[in-house]
Parts: C-alpha cells; structure tokens; sequence
C-alpha cells in the first residue's frame, strides 16, 4: 500500500524532488534531528499554553488533549491550487444550487436524475426548511471539501461538509506556529497568506443578512465549552470581533431575535451556528435540547434572521447523496465536473451491494451518516474477525453504507519517532459563499501519523500540517 | 457585550482576587505558627468561618496542616484556591474572545502548573511552592489584565469583582482578627503582641506600607485605619469600593442608565472617605465592620440583578 503511493516530495521523475518541495527539501537536509525534536517539542507546548485543545464531550477538564501538529508543511504549487480552486468553486456552485433546489421544486427529481426519496426519505431532512427563500439562495456559507490525492494530476472528492464543518481555526493557527518556528523556510519560499479568512468569514456572513438598511448584527452559537471545537468557536469569534453566544444568552421576540446584555436586549440578524440542526429550536426540533433558541426557526421562516449554514444541508453531504454530485454539476451548471468524485458502490444496489461483498478485504466501507473515521472499515487492513463483524452490519442494513475502493493516498515527509518518514494525508480546503465565492488557499492537511495508516481523523490518531499554497512567482511544478 | 460575558468576567475577578487573598493569608499564618505557640490556625479558621470545625480535630500542628490542605487544595471546599483557580479559569475559557492573549496565557499558565502539582503524589505537593505560585501569577495575570484588556465595559465587570472581593476579604481579615487580638475592642496599644499585630498586616502585605505611613510602633487603632481607610493603601477598604464606585460609575455612563447597585456603591464609598478612625472606635470597630461587610454583601446582589441577570 504505502510504497505504491505518490509522495508529494519525493515522487519526481525518476524518484527526484519535486520542486515545489525543493526549499522543505533542502531545510530537512540543512537541519539535524535533534533541531527537529526540539522544535516538535516546543510547538507541543505552545499549543497547551494557548490552550488550543479538544476534548471530547463529558471528559474531565484536565482531560483537554492538542492535536498533533506536525512541523514538516505540505506544499501545493500555484497551479495545483488554481486547479483546485476551480474545481472547489464548481462543485460548491452546485451544491447550493442543489440545496435550494432540494427545499424548492426539487427539478431534478422531475428530470429524473435523483429519486426524490433520496431527499425527503433522508434523515436529514428538514421539512421546515422547506420553500424557505434565503438571502442569495445560499445554504452552505462554509463548505469544508474533502480532497484527497492520488497521482502527480489526480485529485479526487473524498466527502463534502457543508453542515458545520470544522479545523479552519487549526489553519490559521498552524500557520502562526510555522511563522514563529521557521522563519528561515518562509524566507526561502513565497507562500500565500491564510490570515485573511477571518476577515472574508465575517464579510460572507454580514453579505447573507435578510435586513438590508442597517447594519447586521452578527454572532457566533456555541454549544459551549463542553464541546470539542469550542477553541475554535471563541478563536473565530475573536477573530472576526462578533459576540460568541450560548442559546441561553439569545431570546426570541415577536419572530425576532435579540441576545441579552446589560444594556438590554440588543437585535440579532445573522446566526452563524456550530449547533446541529436538532438542536436549534426546542420548539421545532428536539424538545430536550438546551443549546437552542426557542423561536428560533419561527424567526428563521419570518425572514428575521438568518442562519448559516442554513437547517437541513445534511442532505447534500451524505455519502450516498455524494454519488450524485457530478450530475448536479451538469445539471444546474452545465459544466462537466472539474473535481472527479472517489468511484462509489451504493450497498442499496443489488450489484453494488454484491460486488461490496464479495470484495470487503480490498475497500472500504463507510456508513452514509457517519463521521470522524468511525463506523467505517478499511479492509486491507483489518482482521478477518473485524471483517465479520462489519458483514453482520452491512447485511442488516445495506442501504446505511456505501464502498469506495482503498485510494493509495498521497504521503508527505512527517516527522515521526523514527524520523522523517512518508505518511498519508488529505486536504480540506475551506470554500465561503456569500455574494461570492471565496477560498482561502491551502486548507487544512491531515496526516495520519501511524505508519500505514490511511484514517486522518483527530479522534483516531490523525496530526495536522501547515498547509502552504506557494505563490505564482515560483518556479513551475514540471 | 453579553450579559454572560459580563457574569462571567465579574466572577472571574472574584476568584481570582479570592485565591490571591487566601494565598497570602495562608502564608502570614505559616510564618506566625513559626515563631509563637499561639492559636493561629484557628484565627485563619475563623476568618472561613469554621472555627467550630477546627477545634473538634486533634493536635495544633496536625490542625494547622490540615486547615491549609482544606484551603489549598480541597476538592469539596469551592473556595479553595485550586478550586478558585479552576473556576477563574472555566469562566476565562468561556470568554477567551473577550479577553486578551496575554490574560488568557497567564491564567491557563497557572492552571497547568497547579494541575500539573496536584496530578503527582499529594504526601509530597510543596503546599508552599503552590501557595507562592498563585501568589506571583495573580499579580501576573492582574498585570496583564491592566497592561493589555480594552478600558471598555469588559474590563470594568473584572475590576469590579476583583475589588468587591478584595475589600470584602480584607473587611473580614481585619474584623476577625481584630476581635481575637482585643476582644473587649480596646484600640490602644497597651500590652501589644507585636508578632501578632505584624501578621495582621503582614495578610494584606502591608507591614513595610505601615512603617512607610506612620513612621512610629505598631498601634491597633492605626492598623484598623490603614486596612480600612487608607485611600493610597491598594488593599484598604476603602481603596478597593472607590475602585468599585469608580467601575460602577464608568458602566453607568456607558449604559447612560443608573440603579441601586449605583447608589449603594457611591454610599459605600462615601462612608469610608469620609469616615474617621476615632469616631468608628466610638461606635466600635466590629459594629462598623458588621454593617460594612453586611452592606457589600448587598451590593454584590444588586450588581448581580441590575446587569447580570442572576
């Protein structure tokens, strides 16, 4: 598996570096390992001291864990990213002219092109967005893209999040630790700067306001300090100068919205939500929830106030809705697909579902909801026992998952125990839409730290890298 | 701002100042129990309120480290200075965005640091290491706080907690203290235990400020007045509620709205800058305090219902 991958440094004609990859190149060669620990060291340190940390619901407070950053960046050529940029741009467009289309008159279910049970059977769902008319005709603000690569030229969509994706706060902060650790490697080299998408976030929040004459107020929901991206909730707050609110610090009034101060109820206009759907409005959804607004989707449906990402884009980012991306391509844009999608088997076709069987040890299989690498099994690398185990779930419901062939995906130099070492690694770029489009270049680069290993999530080992996009200047990546 | 960013503020001031006050308190009893025989730990015990607790455990210097761990590090006692620490802290995190890096730094700093003492073995901790860490990092982290926070409505709910608690700690030090050295309220300085009477300013760090004022022997009914109404002393009483009424005063213009917690802060201060030392020992000293201390209390209400939403 791992030396049939391409790697990003070293897979040149005839096994040289890559020029993007020249300046990492020589300043691995320029500095010794003992430099290299200490400086792995160093930014462990300074991302406890800043307490950038996660920790999972319910754990103890002294359980606050950081995520591995890894001090080696990933580089992406100026033409690579255009690319990209093109291709993310594309399949964003679609996407949101699919979650209108979804909660509109669902035409393409008219042409035929997706069953309409793919969207009302969907468990996320949400009839109370639909016919709901929003600013812009946006529904995913904040589309975190999946990418992973394969080949010198071949990149594939691994997963769209255009829920409430999350890591844009490790972005930025990566970057900050990079300035501050190695200088030296950015005098080298021309990167593009990232510090901007605090700035872009909250002028594509302010642009998807209902009221137009004064100006919007906007704010950030949080579930709260319990949550596991809560650093980045109040780091995004922070950045953008917007109040960082818990649901108990906002009230609904005659289908508007206000937040509490001690000046007095002050007005509301666009809520940008890392709260789940289900537990928005008490009212309307789960009636336990205590992280919601009650009122909240009366003044959404009001046109009072907005909210971003708008309710129910689950079901434009499930797996098995995934399959259907290219077609929305064609369909709404009449464009072909820029981004190809990771060729999937649907386990609620006959064949498909066959073929899945039959193959389990070679793929792998991932529940259409699920999320965080779990639920899913990797078959070249799991035991027969745990290949059993997964069968008995995929025959009790085939229809909750879908198969992808195991991708040989790119690795970059890592630095690991033993040393300097190829690891695997996927991209998430961030893509904002508002009155446009807008991508911050690189992303957030996962590595997945142990060796083999093709699972980059933070919950099940995976690191972060800097992510540097070079700028157009440099030399050409041939 | 939020009404939860203000709440949170104020008590982050609170507990903060509360481990502050405590950490020095604790040291000024340590090196009191060094050098007299005296029933030290137990004038500490009274200041929390639990001397009956106290008197039923075994011997003094059992009593003594006992009384320490439950100030220090106690899980069950929410004054603690780890537990105070641990809230100042809870209430920072929520509020990272509206306070500065610097700020934020320094307080987890100190938490890491205690969390990182507790985590080893408890026979061992070095309570005064830990004690003398709380102390330099509080003054840190006000630091940072008064070198870096926006002078906005943020930074006048943390000023405000911070110095209601600390005239409320040093209100209660000296009326306790003052009660267990003169029982009968008698201000002279006839028959005086100048170790004792030292280590009552040594709780607010004052024994040098003393020498730097009065110029003259240690005297009870001085020590009252520089604890009390010393306006340049920063821990008298009377320093921390004009800071109080000058908070409330900067929040009322603001808000351009003024309530209760306004008028009782502007008393407050008034009765103090324009109190004398003689005349509070005419109507004796545990009378003023009773009242002073009662009234504090009150006006931590009323802040609480005028902007808090308690």
């Amino acid at each position: 598996m791992a030396a049939k991958a391409f790697d990003e440094m070293n897979s040149g004609t005839d096994g040289s570096v890559r020029v993007p990859y020249r300046g990492v190149a020589d300043w691995l060669a320029r500095t010794s390992p003992e430099r290299l620990e200490a400086t792995r060291r160093e930014v462990d340190l300074f991302y406890r001291r800043h307490g950038i940390t996660f920790g999972a619901y319910g754990a103890a407070e002294g359980s606050e864990t950081t995520i591995p950053f890894d001090i080696i960046p990933r580089v992406i050529a100026y033409d690579e990213w255009q690319f990209l940029h093109k291709g993310l741009s594309q399949r964003v467009r679609a996407l949101n002219a699919f979650l209108t289309d979804a909660y509109g008159q669902r035409e393409i279910c008219r042409a035929g092109i997706i069953p309409e049970e793919q969207i009302l059977m969907n468990g996320e769902f949400v009839a109370m967005a639909q016919g709901l008319q929003l600013p812009g005709g946006v529904h995913a603000h904040i589309a975190g893209i999946d990418l992973v690569r394969v080949g010198e030229k071949d990149f594939y969509v691994l997963e769209d999040n255009v829920r409430t994706p999350s890591g844009v706060s490790y972005v930025l902060e990566n970057r900050e630790v990079m300035m501050r650790l190695a200088p030296e490697l950015f005098a080298a080299m021309s990167v593009l700067p990232v510090a901007d998408y605090s700035e872009e976030l909250l002028a594509t929040l302010r642009s998807v306001s209902f009221s137009d004459g004064h100006e919007p107020n906007v704010v950030l929901l949080t579930p709260g300090h319990y949550n596991s991206a809560y650093f980045e909730h109040a780091f995004l707050a922070d950045e953008m100068g917007i109040e960082l609110v818990k649901g108990s610090d906002l009230f609904v009034d005659e289908s508007r919205v206000y937040m509490r101060t001690p000046r007095g109820p002050q007005r509301v206009d666009v809520i940008y939500r890392r709260v789940d759907d289900a537990f928005l409005d008490p009212l309307a959804m789960r009636p336990d929830s205590f992280l919601g607004v009650a009122g909240l989707l009366g003044a959404l449906r009001a046109g009072r106030v907005n909210i971003v990402n708008a309710l129910g884009n689950g079901v434009a980012d499930d797996k098995s809705t995934y399959t259907y991306v290219p077609e929305m391509v064609r369909f709404y844009l009449g464009e072909e697909p820029i981004l190809q999608n990771v060729p999937t088997w649907r386990c609620d076709r006959a064949d498909d579902y066959k073929y899945v069987l039959e193959h389990l040890s070679e793929i792998v299989v991932k529940e259409v909801h699920g999320s965080g690498g779990k639920g899913m099994l990797v078959g070249p690398t799991s035991s027969k026992a745990e290949i059993e185990e997964f069968t008995a779930l995929l025959k009790a419901r085939p229809d909750n998952y879908i198969a992808q062939p195991t991708l040989a995906l790119s690795t970059c130099p890592t630095f690991v125990s033993q040393g300097v070492a190829p690891r695997h690694v996927d991209l998430r770029p961030f893509v904002l839409s508002g009155k446009k489009i807008t991508i911050v270049p690189g992303g957030l680069t996962r590595v997945a730290l142990k060796e083999g290993s093709l699972v980059v999530n933070s919950s099940q080992g995976g690191g972060t890298k800097d992510t540097w996009v070079l700028a157009p200047d440099q030399a050409d990546d041939r | 701002m939020l009404s939860s960013t203000a709440k949170n503020l104020y008590w982050m001031g609170r507990y903060l100042q509360r481990a502050k006050s405590t950490a020095r308190l604790i040291e000024a009893t340590q090196r009191m129990a060094l050098q007299s025989r005296g029933e030290e730990a137990a004038g500490v015990a009274a200041i929390f309120g639990m001397e009956d607790e106290f008197r039923q455990s075994q011997a003094q210097g059992e009593r003594l480290a006992s009384l320490i761990d439950f100030l220090v590090i106690d899980e069950n006692n929410p004054s603690s200075i780890v537990n105070s620490i641990a809230a100042a802290r809870r209430n920072a995190r929520e509020e990272r965005n509206n306070i500065t890096v610097d700020v934020w730094e320094s307080l987890n700093a100190l938490w890491l640091e205690l969390s990182a003492r507790l985590h080893g073995n408890r026979a061992t901790l070095d309570r005064g290491a830990l004690i003398e860490s709380v102390k330099k990092q509080a003054v840190m982290i006000f630091g940072a706080a008064q070198v870096t926070l926006l002078r906005d409505e943020a930074n006048n709910f943390l000023q405000l907690g911070a110095f209601l608690e600390r005239a409320d700690n040093t209100g209660r030090i000296l009326d306790v203290k003052f009660h267990l050295l003169r029982p009968d309220g008698n201000p002279s300085a006839e028959g005086l235990d100048y170790f004792a009477w030292s280590e009552l300013l040594a709780c607010v760090g004052a024994v040098r400020t003393y020498r730097r004022i009065y110029r003259s022997a240690l005297n009870p009914m001085k020590v009252a007045e520089l604890m009390m109404l010393r306006r340049d002393v920063p821990r008298s009483v009377h320093h921390c509620l004009w800071m109080v009424d000058l908070n409330m005063r900067e929040l009322a213009d603001a808000y351009g709205t003024r309530g209760e917690a306004d008028r009782l802060a502007g008393e407050l201060h008034a009765r103090l800058r324009y109190a004398r030392i003689d005349k509070v020992f005419e109507i004796g000293l545990a009378n003023f305090l009773g009242q002073l201390r009662g009234d504090i209390g009150t006006l931590s209400d009323e802040i609480g219902r005028q902007f808090l939403l308690d």
